[in-house]
């Protein structure tokens, strides 16, 4: 469970994340969304250390969590996607997947000049597993490529597929559908339930795709201007006024009322 | 206890030196700072600069010496400066054109371009070397003092004489102005207004329509007659040797890193911390000790910290410490 | 390797046949036997910046540990020295190192606050005071006995391999030291603390006399095992007999054997360090570190500690620095601190990594070969050339200078080279794949 308490995040006097709080229960998919801007990636990042906080509390499973660094969450079973993917263009698709799971016994330096069958023996395990993932996102055909080269959607999918990597707690995808067409994502939704029920992943989920979120997640969390703004079920924030004149703008949500009342 | 005579001491000893030695580094840190925050990369070439600069001014005043040219009481160099920025602005601009642009053009990463002013330094220490060689040279002449050590003690009737050397107080009063001037260049004009913007950002800066090559090219001549100055200053007041300009880079850096890479006023205070603590640490404080505490018990030690061949120890040990509690250091850098 | 790099090592050889034919061999190999030292440092540097990415220019320093550790572990013991002021100065040693850990634990369990800033600013400052205190007059001491041909505490006596590793250690050991301090923030700051703490290095060994005779220069260290001494050499019958069959000089093919015999020790050393490198780089951990250099916030939300990897490189290239410098005394037979010069130390190998290609070992060492042989030829040939260039002049005060500057002709030259590949083939000669 990651609990987050009073959280900001400013950039000099700009408050991207300004006192959100909010509760990411163990075993569930919770979405969030929210307009363009309105502090979701920055709270990934502050959530998963890559940006410390100004101010507020970040728990997951009771203990503070704030202001870690990523590698130490990421041992903790909290892992992320990047909205832009950040792949590492020199390798291949393959070595992308290879290089995540943690503690290799061929990471250490050591190994690699006196421990050389373990490391080998270690090394077809983890090729194995990376060519099911491959397999599992449909894209066994780039293996060999290098991930500079392959697409931007394909590129998502590889950020999806190095989660899939480890056995992870909690995974935090920010828009892993953006660029992915609509089969895919299906298919991606899908492997996210798959996922959550098989393995036990806990998933925060960022995605513009209302249809996308309303298949998935309970509950959406929604945010604007940097506070959570609504939280329910797809269905209760999609008529949520709040959140309606948040997307629309007042002006335009009252045309929306004029068209409904018409109509 | 003779409070008078260890206050003099102390002015004479740590102070002034401490002042004029501080203006020197805090010039040679508003220049690497200045880059910094407008091309955005550490110029390891800057202590070359200072070089290159004192040296086309003491080729200069050389000549003005040779034809009989004299500033009166004060060093004939400050007469030869505006031509050794002169040569110094289009060599530095020259370099630009030839080297930085490429990298500019191509928005290589900063430690590219920092590995490339390891080049540009190379060949800047080369034609240094090649035109004026390795060896020390002198060329302060003028009124040796402003204040002499003896009227000083037949006026006073104190038994510590108080020096000011005039290149000292030439290093005050001229950073003074350039400091003035920079910042008034800075705040009000047009130009100085479009360097901070392109410092703060870039991007912005561009789509308001302020011209890149001209910031880059302002930005350069000021560095550059800065770093002239600087390099001038330091050769006057102590003596020209190019390879302790190239040492100079350490005492520069850790001052600009100290007040906060990218902030000229952080350059300034950066300047004077390190050169105060340097001079304290590397003094010997007997003299000034036994004025203050009684005869009997005077000491015989030389009550120094460090001996003065460890003064670079000095400004790596403020520069660590600054790296270790407040990396962005004392003022928030990275904006003019 | 494919052809063109074999094609370029080729005519790098052919550099150094060309110098052996046409000038001596004993210059080719005087040359080969430096440039093989650079080389090794190169191959650190590499390390550090090819795979890493970190832009360290403490090249100098780590070299001038190296150098140190040979006068500290082979020099003969200076029991006098000794006994006048070295266990005093050790026990100083200890003080101080013991008050630098009382601050920092000091710094870790009190609580964040003012006292804590004032308790361990008083711990240091006592204990920087304590340490003089105990370290002023052993140091008088030891430095009073037999200062004409000793006045240092000299060596352990032990035999010169052994100061190899040591020098490498020695070497890590500070590096991890100014890593823990200025990695991890911006890239720049580790150039300025490497850059510093070569130049507090050198000035350490310059001025303290008790610990290697500082200027005073310490020149009677033995030879590593097992090459011999030429004089001694001339005298082995085995020797004068295969000398004698092929017809050749004694002293002439002495030297040469001496040198052949360094040049295929450090070519050993280069091998096994290539062999190792390659492996490393080679397995996942060299996946793990291409991944950080490729982009460390991913690599670092996929587990990966970037700043601790970032250490480890830079102590493993540093070790490899110190060792090639513990080499280079140890060839020497001598330690002279005056010597040290950061654009020939540091620089210098800087240009080699960059020309040959950063990143890849193979580059490295063409590299290394090259610009070694370059650095040490320009001396040489520059004064002809320009002697060529100002022939037609009359005599004047302009052509002695250009004369007399020519020696400073390979600073602009190496600034030059650096630039052009910078320009022209930003991955060097053989590109890393
Ligand atoms: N490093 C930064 N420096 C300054 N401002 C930033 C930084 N990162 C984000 N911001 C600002 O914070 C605000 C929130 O950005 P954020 O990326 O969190 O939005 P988001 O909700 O993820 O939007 P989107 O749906 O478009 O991805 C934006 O206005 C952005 O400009
Ligand atoms: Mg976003």
């Amino acid at each position: 469970m990651i609990v987050v308490e009073d959280l900001h995040r400013h950039f000099g006097g700009f408050r991207a994340v300004d006192g959100a709080s909010l509760t990411i229960k163990t075993g569930s998919i919770t979405g969030l969304i929210g307009p363009n801007g309105a502090g979701k990636t920055t709270l990934f990042n502050v959530i998963a250390g890559r940006l410390p906080p100004t101010s507020g509390r970040v728990l997951m499973d009771g203990e503070d969590i704030s202001g870690l660094p990523p590698h130490v969450l990421f041992h903790k079973g909290l892992l992320r996607t990047f909205q832009i993917a950040h792949e590492f263009g020199s390798m291949t698709v393959r070595e992308n997947l290879m290089m995540v799971p943690p503690d290799q016994a061929g990471e250490r330096i050591w190994n690699s000049w006196f421990a050389r069958s373990r490391v080998a023996a270690e090394e077809k395990r983890i090729r194995q597993k990376a060519d099911e993932v491959l397999d599992f996102l449909t894209i066994s055909h780039l293996a060999d490529q290098k991930a500079s080269m392959i697409s931007g959607g394909q590129k998502k999918l590889l950020e999806l597929g190095r989660t899939m990597m480890v056995d992870a707690k909690i995974v935090f995808l920010d828009e892993v559908g953006a660029g992915v067409n609509r089969t895919l994502l299906n298919t991606i939704g899908d492997a996210i339930i798959r996922l959550n029920k098989e393995r036990g992943y806990t998933f925060c989920v960022i995605e513009h795709d209302m249809d996308f979120i309303a298949r998935l997640c309970d509950p959406v969390i929604v945010m604007a201007e940097g506070r959570v703004l609504a939280e329910g079920t797809a269905d209760e924030v999609k008529n949520n006024e709040r959140v309606i004149e948040a997307y629309l703008g007042t002006g335009l949500k009252n045309k929306v009322k004029e068209a409904a009342s018409h109509g | 206890m003779d409070v008078l005579n260890a206050l003099v001491a102390f002015l004479n000893f740590v102070f002034i030196p401490g002042l004029a030695y501080g203006a020197q580094l805090a010039l040679g840190a508003l220049g690497v700072t200045l880059v910094y925050s407008i091309l955005r990369f550490s110029n390891f070439a800057h202590g070359d600069t200072m070089a290159f600069g004192a040296m086309c001014t003491i080729l200069m005043t050389w000549w003005f010496q040779s034809i009989g040219i004299s500033f009166g009481p004060l060093p004939t160099a400050l007469l030869a400066l505006p031509f050794g920025i002169a040569a110094t602005a289009a060599f530095v601009l020259a370099t630009d054109r030839v080297v930085y642009r490429f990298y500019r053009r191509q928005k290589a990463s900063p430690t590219i371009v920092v590995i490339v002013s390891l080049g540009v330094m190379f060949v800047m220490n080369g034609v240094i070397r090649f035109i004026i060689g390795v060896d020390e040279q002198n060329f302060s002449d003028g009124a040796r003092f402003v204040l002499n050590p003896q009227d000083f003690k037949v006026m006073t009737g104190l038994a510590e004489p108080l020096a000011i050397k005039t290149t000292q107080a030439v290093t005050v009063v001229t950073a003074v102005i350039v400091v003035a001037f920079l910042f008034w260049f800075l705040q009000k004009t047009r130009t100085g207004k479009s360097m901070r913007a392109f410092s703060d950002n870039e991007d912005l800066a561009l789509l308001s329509g302020i011209n890149p090559d001209r910031v880059v090219a302002v930005t350069w001549i000021i560095a550059a007659g800065i770093a002239t100055i600087a390099g001038v200053l330091y050769g006057l007041d102590k003596s020209f040797k190019p390879f302790t300009y190239f040492q100079l880079l350490l005492p520069i850096f850790a001052a600009a890193i100290v007040g906060g890479l990218g902030s000229p006023i952080g350059a300034i205070a950066g300047g004077f911390v390190i050169a105060f603590s340097e001079v304290m640490v590397t003094n010997a404080w007997k003299k000034i000790v036994n004025y203050l505490v009684p005869e009997h018990m005077a000491t015989d030690s030389l009550l120094q910290l460090l001996s003065t061949d460890y003064k670079f120890a000095v400004s790596f040990t403020i520069l660590i410490i600054v790296l270790l509690f407040m990396p962005t250091g004392l003022f928030k850098g990275k904006s003019l | 390797m494919n052809q063109r790099s074999l094609i370029l090592f080729a005519l790098v050889a052919c550099l150094y046949l060309g110098t052996g034919f046409l000038q001596s061999w004993n210059l080719s190999l005087s040359i080969l036997n430096a440039a093989l030292l650079a080389t090794i440092a190169a191959l650190g540097v590499n390390m550090q910046w090819g795979y890493a990415g970190l832009f360290s220019v403490g090249t100098m320093g780590f070299t001038a540990l190296g150098g140190l550790a040979v006068v500290l572990v082979s020099a003969k013991p200076n029991v006098e020295n000794w006994q006048a002021g070295g266990w005093g100065i050790v026990l100083a040693l200890v003080l101080g190192a013991l008050s630098v850990m009382a601050a920092i634990f000091a710094w870790r369990k009190l609580p964040k606050g003012r006292t804590r800033a004032l308790v361990v600013a008083a711990i240091m400052v006592g204990g920087f005071f304590l340490f003089r205190a105990v370290f002023d007059p052993n140091v008088m001491a030891a430095e009073a006995i037999n200062p004409q041909f000793a006045g240092n505490l000299g060596g352990l006596g032990l035999p010169s391999l052994v100061a190899w590793p040591v020098g490498g250690l020695l070497a890590a050991a500070v590096a991890w030291g100014v890593g823990k301090t200025a990695l991890g923030l911006r890239s720049d700051y580790l150039a300025i603390a490497t850059l510093g703490i070569a130049e507090i290095t050198v000035s350490v060994i310059k001025n303290e006399d008790w610990l290697a005779r500082g200027v005073k220069n310490i020149i009677d260290l033995p030879r590593p095992w097992p090459v011999p001494y030429e004089v001694e050499l001339q005298q082995v019958p085995a020797f004068l007999d295969l000398v004698g069959r092929w017809g050749l000089d004694p002293v002439t093919t002495s030297t040469i054997g001496v040198k052949l015999l360094y040049a295929g020790m450090f070519g050993l050393v280069l091998a096994a360090i290539i062999w190792a490198f390659e492996r490393a780089l080679h397995s996942p951990w060299g996946r793990m570190m291409r991944a950080i250099r490729d982009n460390e916030v991913s690599a670092a939300a996929m587990g990966k500690d970037v700043t601790g990897r970032h250490l480890q490189v830079f102590v493993l290239g540093s070790a490899v620095i110190g060792f090639a410098g513990a080499m280079m005394t140890s060839m020497d037979g001598q330690l002279t601190p005056g010597t040290y010069n950061p654009l020939r130390f540091t620089f210098l190998v800087w240009v080699m990594v960059i020309v040959g290609g950063s990143g890849n070992n193979w580059g490295t060492v063409l590299g290394g070969l090259l610009i070694g042989w370059l650095w040490l030829v320009v001396e040489n040939v520059g004064p002809n050339i320009m002697g060529l260039l100002t022939a037609p002049l009359p005599d004047s005060w302009l052509k002695a200078h250009l004369l007399g500057s020519a020696e400073h002709m390979r600073l602009l030259t190496m600034g030059v080279i650096l630039l052009l590949v910078m320009r022209f083939s930003p991955r060097g000669l053989i590109p890393e794949k």
